[in-house]
């Protein structure tokens, strides 16, 4: 009773947008795709969708093909990234409008419009113009009727993307609650998103994506604690984390001309060039650190975001207070040797500080 | 600077209001003069420079037997060529534009841009040039000097049109549109009729204003190809003669050609200001 997905290739022009995707999605979960613009996000949901007819490979949703099915009789919902509405019809009709063409009666129409409206918290706007409302309401209005048709599969496609600094982090919250509550226990739902912190926030099986190819899956933790190699280390963290380029010895781990203790979880790794990885929070000011030199500093919100270099190697590291630098100045900086990560040469993980590998 | 300028502007706009207008509000005092009125002295206030009188209005309807112009039956001719054609250039041209904006056409070396183009290119020729493959072409299935004729005609002249511009309207509007109708259940046919159609209401309008102002103003063809049958207004209105017809009557025809016009554009503008479509997309 699952939705399937078996190496779905699509392949319109000399790139793939989807290349040998499988997917396995259950009734109840919430799934997320992450990968970075372009990375075949939208394409692999609009061939979900029945937009798209893939190239290769099937999909199968309760036993039946699902590629057979026109995109009108599937019974899919999608809330796009641009706040997508039918500007010729007033909110209620907006929400209607899916219903009706399903012929359901008007009570039952009612009922489910006044539960979506309920949910995504518009009651009171079902008079309104959609042109009279915020980007923040467009959207709202876009879900509501994605929730009201009860569709079995729930798409939603960098729904926050558009929406500013402040709306996105309201919205993702009650996203959290409206996915927890306005769901039925037989929608899949899958949400796709180039940022980290949703991923982590919505807490669901993940899906990496990049160049349309899958790179890895899992829940939520496992991809951050152990990437399976240096593209998804960069895609699911934000800042991308740091990639140093080194080697350990018996006594040490060397780059940069910087010499660190060897931490536990690479006690058995044998001797040799790595590429380290560590996380931009992981980096702090340290008196007794080592000397880097400033390109950029950004400031956002609480946060300063130190553009670091050193030799060969630029670093970002994430502090966690407001700080003015001076471009080219020098700072002193200190590696929490403990959180290191590395890959091989040929980018796969070998050790995690949370004690996974890629085998 | 910016007092200058409104004062400039409203300059302008005065300028080219009374540029625009005197004419009109002269041949309409004109067309109420009699022989009196117009060759005694310069009058321009009806009851008071001059008694105003119906007769120049009348001769429009008088059959020429009794000395009048008859231009209800030319008028009517027009009306119908007019609307016609334009309805079924809108009807077809937005069919052809909407599969030009969605769809990709691959045929040989021919691409979308190249259909449209192909379609803009026969407004890009001189008319003149259509005129004589016209002639034959009407003459060989037997519709020179018919209505039917110049219908078959006029399409040719302003499905472009319409074309052109609802291409440009559904290029405006956005894919995720129609893919969210299909989403949502409907067919193809219902996206098109049920979501893409309601909203490109603003893009219609303008197509059909531009058919039924170039189809009403047309005197070329519908001169060439008619002879004694069929007349349409602009033929008939230039045919006037104005040793034999009188000045009054002149401007009242002239009066009663280009009113549809001036209704077209009164209804027009009040939906252009509307912009409709801006909530479709961020």
């Amino acid at each position: 009773m699952n939705l399937i997905g078996e190496k779905i290739s699509y392949r319109p022009d000399e790139q793939f947008h989807l290349n040998d995707v499988s997917f396995n999605f259950k009734k109840g979960n919430l799934y997320t795709i992450l990968g970075r613009t372009l990375s075949g996000k939208t394409t692999l949901l609009k061939t979900i969708a029945g937009l798209l007819n893939p190239d290769q490979g099937s999909i199968s949703f309760e036993e039946k093909d699902f590629i057979k099915i026109p995109v009108w009789e599937r019974n899919v919902a999608m809330v796009y990234q641009q706040f997508i509405n039918y500007p010729h019809l007033n909110v209620y009709e907006n929400i209607t409008f899916p219903l009706e063409q399903r012929k359901l009666s008007p009570e039952q129409i009612k009922k489910d419009v006044d539960e979506a409206l309920k949910t995504v918290g518009l009651v009171g706007f079902e008079n309104r113009k959609i042109q009279e409302l915020s980007g923040g309401q467009q959207q709202r209005v876009a879900l509501a009727r994605s929730l009201a048709k009860k569709a079995k599969i729930l798409l939603l496609d960098e729904p926050l993307v558009n929406l500013d600094y402040k709306l996105r982090e309201q919205l993702r919250e009650e996203f959290k609650r409206i996915f927890s509550e306005g769901l039925s226990q037989d929608t899949i739902l899958i949400y796709s998103t180039t940022d980290p912190q949703e991923v982590m926030e919505l807490n669901g099986e993940v899906i990496v994506l990049d160049e349309g190819k899958v790179l890895q899956k899992g829940p939520a933790k496992e991809i951050f604690e152990n990437p399976s190699n240096l593209k998804v280390a960069e895609i699911s963290n934000d800042p991308p984390m740091n990639v140093l380029k080194g080697s350990k010895n018996s006594k040490n781990l060397n780059f940069e001309n910087i010499s660190l203790e060897i931490p536990n979880h690479f006690k058995n790794l044998e001797d040799k060039d790595y590429n380290f990885g560590i996380r931009a929070s992981e980096i702090k000011l340290d008196e007794n650190g080592e000397e880097f030199e400033i390109e950029l500093a950004e400031i956002s919100g609480s946060e300063t975001l130190l553009h670091l270099k050193r030799g060969n190697s630029k670093i970002i590291a994430l502090i966690e207070e407001v700080m003015n630098f001076k471009i080219h100045e020098k700072v002193k900086i200190n590696f929490n040797a403990n959180k290191f990560y590395a890959f091989a040469e040929d980018e796969k993980l070998v050790s995690s500080p949370y004690g996974g590998t890629n085998g | 600077m910016s007092k200058l300028y409104t004062f400039l502007k409203y300059f302008f706009i005065t300028f080219w209001t009374v540029f625009v207008v005197a004419p009109f509000l002269w041949a309409v005092s004109t067309s109420f003069k009699d022989f009196q009125s117009v060759n005694s002295k310069v009058t321009y206030i009806p009851w008071l420079d001059f008694e105003p009188t119906l007769e120049g209005w009348r001769v429009l309807i008088k059959s020429p037997a009794k000395g009048g112009v008859d231009i209800v039956e030319p008028y009517f001719n027009s009306i119908f060529v007019t609307c016609t054609a334009s309805l079924i250039s809108i009807v077809l041209g937005t069919l052809a534009a909407y599969a030009l904006s969605r769809f990709t056409f691959k045929a040989g070396f021919v691409r979308n841009n190249d259909i449209t183009f192909f379609f803009i290119s026969q407004r890009i020729m001189p008319p003149i040039v259509l005129s004589i493959p016209f002639f034959i072409f009407l003459s060989t299935i037997g519709l020179l000097d018919s209505l039917l004729g110049l219908v078959v005609v006029y399409i040719v002249l302003l499905m472009p049109i319409a074309v052109w511009i609802m291409v440009d309207f559904f290029n405006r509007v956005p894919k995720e549109l129609d893919e969210t109708a299909l989403i949502d259940g409907c067919n193809p046919y219902q996206a098109f009729y049920k979501v893409v159609l309601p909203n490109s209401i603003p893009g219609l309008i303008v197509a059909g204003m531009f058919c039924i102002i170039f189809g009403w103003i047309d005197f070329f063809f519908a001169f060439i190809l008619t002879f004694t049958e069929v007349q349409l207004l602009p033929v008939k209105v230039v045919a006037l003669n104005s040793s034999i017809t009188p000045w009054w009557s002149l401007s009242a025809s002239a009066l009663v050609s280009v009113a549809p016009l001036i209704i077209v554009a009164f209804i027009v503008e009040r939906y252009l200001s509307k912009g409709n479509l801006s909530g479709a997309l961020k």
